[in-house]
């Protein structure tokens, strides 16, 4: 480690660098940490110390995600020369099928090519045989490995500041000095608890509780009744902001998000009959469950996260609201390699090129809660969500007409867009004048049906 | 085995991109070959044959002009789309994202002075 002034830290060749949590975010890290290492003519060093095995089937190799990767990210990973193998896609994505209470519409992709894919995190739910699909964190981190990272299996306990460097020890009795320490542990809080210690200004995220669940009905029923497409959930339920079911090989995912969610509210959602729809009927769906979960979520972004040699980043610093949590894991872990690579690993350095990464995705999520608390008002409105259901039909049925709820919805699905642009398109005049007359045009019908 | 691959499905033979036409996005293959054809003379001229990962049509992001070459799918293959305006925005944002394209342009020159310079 070299000082180029009083405050400036930077990398040096031969700098041992510990990236602690092998998810996206650490892996997307070590990733372009060494590329950017290797076009600078800089060699570091990188461990990356996971915990988890993601060749483990079952809830003990798996990140607990919906496991859709958004099109934007797949499009960045593409022009980056990383095309995600077939053995990872559990299923492309081509259309979104919208339900309400009062109907369903399939919201096609805008450009007819499949720029979405379904994945596992771990190697599939507990019961699954594995067979020759590749978890997504694997193949990331066999990314990391090609390019020259250490894979280190072991969950770190201890980390403490040392003069030129952080000192990490880990359950398994291992002790290394690092010059910089970066903490992609996700929402573990016993892991952020240790980047407090380092740096105490830093204020982990701030969280809610989701639900996960998978049902095993098999690759034929899935291609018969959910086909290509995610199907999300628009119904007046408390608590749910987005419910979705996802379709991957031999698998369904369920994601439930909002806040707090519980037993009640994940059972009312499953007997609420737009659900139930999407199976065959009598089939009784809670016995083909092999794994459920009720991870936490980011919804609100950490604070000062990071010091010198010590950076948070992915789930553990900021993500998008609800939406794209890979996506924004890649942001900030290649913000954060751009700056360590290129500026140098003091607080300042990461005050002054990571910080705005973290910021700009922290603004946007505050539009995106704007979205959202309108998207519930919606949700309430058997009135409005007609006329949503009416203004996407047409869009999706006559060619060429101007699809502005579709891919307002489409955007705001996917994750793909960030909320203030679709937020923008939704103060667009037409954008209005369409659903109030597709709402208006709902209530003279209404009034004549009676 | 069903061919999981994201993009769009072209069948062998089917053109992707045909010279002369306009357009204004980048390919990036997901899965299969595809041949660069020049058809500016009678006769046409295989210039190239490119395979997953790498990208074509990325003059089109940089030049108003039209398509200087045609593509055409060899075998079955699966080709993804990036398109200007995005592709345009994330850069601004990370600039670090076009090193690959420039790499890739810089290593076609090299290829395309060592061809004239044994021709
Ligand atoms: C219900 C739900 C559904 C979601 N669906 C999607 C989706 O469909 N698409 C999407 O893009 N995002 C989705 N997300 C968000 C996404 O899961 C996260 O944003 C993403 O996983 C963040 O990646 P990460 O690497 O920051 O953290 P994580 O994926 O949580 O990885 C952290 C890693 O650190 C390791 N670790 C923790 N502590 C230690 C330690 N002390 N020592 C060693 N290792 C340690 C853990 O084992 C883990 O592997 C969803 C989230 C939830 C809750």
């Amino acid at each position: 480690m070299v000082y180029n002034n009083s405050e400036n830290l930077v990398l040096e060749d031969g700098s041992n660098i510990a990236v602690i949590g092998g998810g996206p975010a650490g892996s997307f890290f070590s990733y372009f940490a060494l590329e950017f290492s290797e076009r600078f003519g800089l060699e570091i060093n990188v461990d990356i110390i996971e915990a988890k095995d993601f060749n483990c089937i079952g809830p003990s190799g798996c990140n607990h995600c919906g496991g859709i990767v958004s099109e934007s990210l797949i499009q960045a990973l593409s022009a980056e020369g990383i095309v995600l193998p077939s053995n990872v896609i559990h299923r492309g994505i081509e259309s979104y099928t919208l339900h309400l209470e009062q109907g369903t519409t399939v919201i096609e992709t805008p450009v007819h090519e499949q720029r979405i894919a379904s994945m596992f995190r771990g190697s599939g739910p507990r019961g699954s045989t594995g067979d020759d699909e590749l978890s997504f964190d694997n193949y990331l981190l066999d990314l990391c490995r090609e390019k020259g990272a250490n894979i280190i299996s072991g969950r770190v306990i201890e980390a403490e500041n040392n003069n030129d460097g952080v000192i990490l020890k880990t359950k398994e009795g291992t002790e290394k000095k690092y010059d910089l320490v970066v903490g992609a542990v996700g929402l573990n809080l016993k892991a952020l608890q240790l980047f407090k210690n380092l740096s105490p200004s830093f204020k982990p995220p701030q969280t809610t509780k989701t639900h996960i669940c998978e049902f095993h009905l098999g690759e034929k029923i899935i291609d018969e009744y959910f086909g290509d497409s995610m199907h999300v959930f628009l119904l007046d339920l408390p608590n749910i902001k987005f419910g979705a079911l996802i379709p991957k090989g031999q698998y369904v995912t369920m994601v439930l998000l909002g806040s707090d969610i519980n037993k009640q509210i994940v059972s009312a959602f499953l007997n609420a009959k737009p659900v139930r729809d999407c199976f065959p009927a009598h089939m009784d769906i809670e016995s083909i469950m092999p794994c459920q979960c009720y991870p936490t979520i980011n919804v609100q972004g950490a604070k000062s996260a990071f010091g010198d040699r010590m950076i948070l980043i992915g789930d553990s610093a900021s993500s998008k609201l609800f939406k794209n949590g890979i996506g924004a894991a890649y942001i900030t872990a290649k913000a954060a390699a751009k700056t360590a690579i290129f500026e140098g690993v003091s607080e300042n350095d990461f005050r002054k090129h990571y910080q705005p990464a973290c910021s700009d995705l922290d603004r946007d999520n505050m539009v995106g809660k704007f979205i959202f608390t309108v998207t519930t008002i919606i949700q309430k409105s058997p009135l409005l969500k007609k006329g949503l259901l009416s203004m996407v039909i047409k869009e999706q049925t006559k060619a060429n007409h101007k699809r502005l709820m579709s891919s307002m919805l489409w955007d705001t699905f996917t994750g793909s867009a960030p909320y203030t642009d679709i937020l923008k398109r939704t103060l667009n005049p037409m954008f209005s004048i369409n659903f109030f007359g597709h709402t208006l045009k709902r209530i003279f019908n209404g009034s004549n049906n009676k | 085995m069903k061919n999981k691959k994201l993009g769009r499905l072209y069948n062998d033979g089917e053109i992707v991109i045909k010279q002369g036409e306009q357009g204004d996005c980048l390919y990036v293959i997901q899965d299969g070959k595809v041949e660069i054809i020049d058809e500016s003379g009678e006769k046409e001229i295989r210039l190239a044959e490119l395979g997953e990962t790498e990208f074509f049509g990325e003059m089109g992001l940089f030049e108003k002009d039209v398509r200087s070459c045609t593509v055409r799918a060899l075998g079955d293959a699966k080709i993804m789309t990036i398109d200007k305006r995005n592709f345009y925005k994330t850069i601004q944002k990370d600039p670090t994202l076009a090193y690959r394209l420039l790499e890739k342009m810089s290593n076609r020159l090299r290829d395309t002075n060592k061809k004239l310079r044994n021709q």
